[in-house]
């Protein structure tokens, strides 16, 4: 029995159960999670990705790029697949097969994305405050305008991590459900 | 007839439940050794280093610099995450008992992802860390300090390996008691 819910791009057939009202507006609800996972994801990358700032000290031209860090590159990388993950899933319809997989590689990516976001962390906040019991230094003054932008792409990585967080609860929902295929 | 069924089917998914049960009580006691090993060795990682400095006359002018695990917060946080993922292994082998309910259980296999998500990202903050003190950053001026302090990073690296143990035994345990609750699902709808 097949209930097609009228989304104009989307087609979302339950082939196994028929689903009550509010089991579709759950399943309404998490799609559009789906979707601000993907905006989270893509705007995390991009902002980090155009992150570039350069200062002059007498002379000397300082480069800030995020490149130079391995934890901001980990930190685009890990956004990187988990945009393109939700992307694909964003276009898989709920057989039974897939949706097991899909379960599994959410609760995957969003620990990928956790301990991304914890060492973009880790290193935003030495770029901050330094370390001056190991003669690092404070970078954010002298280059603001990279600050901000990391700043701002992990404020997006907290909303991925967080969406990603809500979509494996649901998951975990589902699988605990009665009518679970 | 049907309540014959259902004691069948309990029957026999017992040596199978018996089974998942038994692994998850072994999985939660090693990571309760591995993430009480990271903390505490963290915990007690520290090094001073005494070297002169100036010579006046002919007395030398000694400072001493110490790398101690409190001085950089993702370490701090390392050490917090783990304590609290041990301590809370610990209270659930040691509740066991009182976890028969389904309701229980499905709280405790959520803590049990709060608690692994705690320990996965102290454990990758503290690894950036550890990164940057073997390695530095030449291009914020940042130097390496595992040259000049190696025991400090040798016990931080075990204590990193420790916690990452920790947490790939903690998502086997996440995964095993889904299928748990799951396997569950079936004798509690026959019941």
């Amino acid at each position: 029995m097949e209930t097609v819910l009228p989304l104009p791009t989307l087609q979302i057939s339950t082939a196994t159960y028929n689903l009550t009202g509010m089991a579709k507006v759950l399943r309404v609800f998490f799609l559009l999670l789906r979707l601000l996972a993907v905006a989270a994801t893509l705007c995390a990358v991009v902002i980090m990705a155009t992150s570039h700032d350069s200062t002059t000290v007498f002379g000397i031209t300082l480069e800030a790029k995020f490149q130079h860090t391995p934890a901001l590159v980990f930190f685009v990388v890990a956004n990187g697949i988990a945009f393109i993950y939700s992307l694909i899933v964003l276009f898989v319809p709920s057989t039974s097969l897939l949706s097991r997989s899909i379960i599994v590689f959410d609760v995957i990516l969003a620990m990928l994305l956790t301990a991304a976001i914890a060492a973009a962390g880790a290193m935003a906040q030495l770029g901050k405050k330094g370390n001056s019991h190991a003669g690092w230094f404070p970078i954010c003054d002298r280059v603001p305008n990279f600050c901000d932008h990391v700043m701002g792409a992990m404020i997006c990585g907290c909303v991925a991590v967080i969406t990603f967080l809500l979509i494996v609860l649901y998951d975990i929902h589902q699988v605990l459900s009665p009518k679970f295929p | 007839m049907a309540d014959e069924n259902g004691k069948q089917t309990e029957m026999e998914s017992r040596p199978w439940h018996q089974t998942v049960t038994l692994l998850l009580v072994s999985l939660r006691l090693a990571a309760l050794v591995a993430t009480s090993t990271a903390a505490g060795l963290m915990a007690f990682n520290k090094e001073t280093k005494t070297v002169t400095v100036a010579v006046v006359g002919t007395n030398p002018i000694l400072q001493s610099f110490t790398a101690a695990f409190q001085q950089t917060p993702a370490f701090v946080y390392f050490v917090l995450a783990n304590a609290i993922a041990s301590l809370y292994n610990l209270l659930v082998m040691l509740l066991r008992p009182c976890l028969k309910n389904r309701g229980r259980q499905v709280l405790v296999h959520l803590l049990d992802m709060v608690v692994f998500a705690l320990v996965v990202t102290g454990a990758a903050a503290a690894a950036s860390m550890a990164e940057l003190g073997k390695n530095g950053n030449k291009y914020a001026r940042w130097n390496p300090i595992c040259d000049r302090f190696e025991a400090f990073c040798i016990r931080g690296g075990v204590a990193l390996v420790a916690a990452f143990i920790g947490a790939v035994l903690l998502l086997l345990m996440n995964a095993l008691s889904v299928v748990g609750l799951t396997c569950k699902n079936v004798t509690s709808n026959n019941n």
